[in-house]
């Protein structure tokens, strides 16, 4: 996301807004006849089934890699070769893969558009897109006070997310147990571009002042010790009674699944938006479909 | 001629990398992929006194002019270094070390799940981002590599 400037992405919010009515089900062949790969060397709900919407739903259609034990690369082919040979019957490929900068790699290789789902624990660009645009839609990008909550030391997405929320102005609260903050270095380079950063443990601090609030699951994995886990988590846990103090218009996001850290009685209040938040991941890829293989006079 | 380069003979054609921080001589050899089998003949000298540099080492390889690229890599490890180009005895070219704006195939990422440390066909690509210190990011998971640099010569 650091690659991005304000203008692009602003451009690609702009066409995600034009297209949402497809996303609802409007009809459109703007994408007839072309084809989407998706190559999923990892599990993934979200983003293929949303990748697959988007570019059914604007009249194109998809193949699939399938899974990768079942393909070539059982066989040991490489990601440069796999890229390839699939770019020759597609007109864009979508990659998830466990390894960092393989989407990089891939676009080295492959003769089409590629479209990062997501690499390890690298980036995943399309969520942070989506997460801007719900902050958009929902709320505001224009002097927007949010906290990024939970797992901030491995959670891909509040890092490039932070990346993108620094271009806007934002002011951001990191909120995290000691074990799980941001790590130093993109502190310090979200610091060097003027963002104002508050770190704390406790969400009580915040709850009052913030516009959003980005809940990310805490995994139980980090924690060697149980006890700490439950401590942890209950603490970082959302209910109908703590958003009491919270401000009118807060809206709560959640790149899901969500796990404890949001109880199901939040869903029904005013602040919930994961869900609509993960809907709009269809017309964020629309967007980004159309820009790489739509034609112009569309 | 000082009595530092006295303690090898002067060579007549060929390359003097001097001012090399003292201990780095044999990284240097390593970036010029000078290995035991190499039939150059290259003279090494290490942790000898300089006025430029509390220790030095120096590394002269006969009968082969280092090109520009192979030069600059020397920068990784080596950044108060000087090269001076020789041809019959004499100093025809001497010049400093500067790192180029990426390093191609010299430099491992050190990041483990990075797709450049598998057998993909592709070179390690690191983009220089500062040059004092040296500080490297690497192209595919950007992932930034500053310290211990030598660790991770290819």
């Amino acid at each position: 996301m650091r690659e991005f400037s304000l203008e692009e992405i602003d451009s690609v919010l702009d066409l995600a807004s034009s297209l949402e009515p497809f996303a609802r089900g409007k009809k459109s062949q703007m994408l007839e006849g072309k084809i989407l790969a998706l190559l999923f060397f990892e599990p993934s709900t979200r983003t293929r089934m949303s990748f697959e919407t988007a570019m059914k739903r604007l009249g194109g259609s998809t193949i699939n890699l399938g899974s990768a034990e079942a393909s070539s690369v059982a066989k040991g082919e490489s990601l440069a070769d796999t890229v390839r040979v699939i770019g020759g019957y597609a007109d864009a490929i979508v990659i998830r893969h466990p390894k960092e900068g393989s989407a990089r790699l891939a676009s080295e290789f492959s003769p089409v558009p590629i479209l990062n789902a997501g690499d390890g624990a690298g980036h995943h660009p399309t969520q942070t897109l989506l997460d801007l645009y719900t902050i958009k839609k929902e709320s505001s990008l224009d002097d927007l006070n949010i906290a990024l909550v939970g797992d901030l030391k491995y959670g891909r997405t509040v890092h490039s997310l932070a990346y993108a929320l620094s271009l806007y102005g934002a002011d951001i609260n990191l909120v995290s147990p000691p074990t799980l903050r941001m790590p130093e270095a993109i502190k310090a380079d979200l610091s060097s571009k003027g963002t104002k950063i508050c770190e704390t443990a406790d969400l009580n601090e915040v709850i009052k002042t913030v516009d959003v609030l980005y809940m990310t699951r805490i995994q139980r994995e980090r924690f060697p010790d149980p006890l700490e886990y439950q401590k942890v988590a209950k603490s970082y846990r959302l209910t109908p009674e703590f958003l009491a103090e919270a401000k009118e218009h807060l809206i709560i996001m959640h790149p899901l699944p969500r796990v404890d850290e949001i109880i199901p009685a939040v869903d029904s209040t005013s602040h919930a938006r994961y869900f609509q938040q993960s809907f709009y991941g269809v017309p964020i890829r629309m967007a980004l479909l159309k820009l790489l293989i739509g034609d112009e006079d569309d | 001629m000082t009595d530092v380069e006295l303690k090898v003979r002067p060579i007549k054609n060929g390359t003097v990398i001097d001012h090399i921080a003292a201990g780095q001589a044999l990284n240097v050899l390593k970036i010029l992929e000078i290995h035991g089998t190499s039939d150059a003949t290259v003279s090494v000298v290490m942790n000898v006194g300089s006025g430029k540099l509390e220790k030095k080492d120096i590394v002269k390889v006969e009968n082969r002019e280092l090109r520009e690229t192979e030069v600059n890599r020397i920068a990784l490890i080596a950044p108060a270094a000087t090269i001076n180009i020789i041809r019959n005895y004499k100093v025809v070219e001497k010049r400093k070390v500067d790192l180029p704006d990426e390093i191609i195939g010299v430099v491992r990422c050190q990041n483990p799940s990075c797709i450049s440390n598998t057998s993909e066909p592709i070179k390690s690509r690191l983009v220089v981002t500062a040059k004092n210190p040296v500080l490297l990011r690497c192209i595919y998971c950007e992932q930034p590599l500053t310290e211990r640099i030598v660790d991770y010569l290819i």
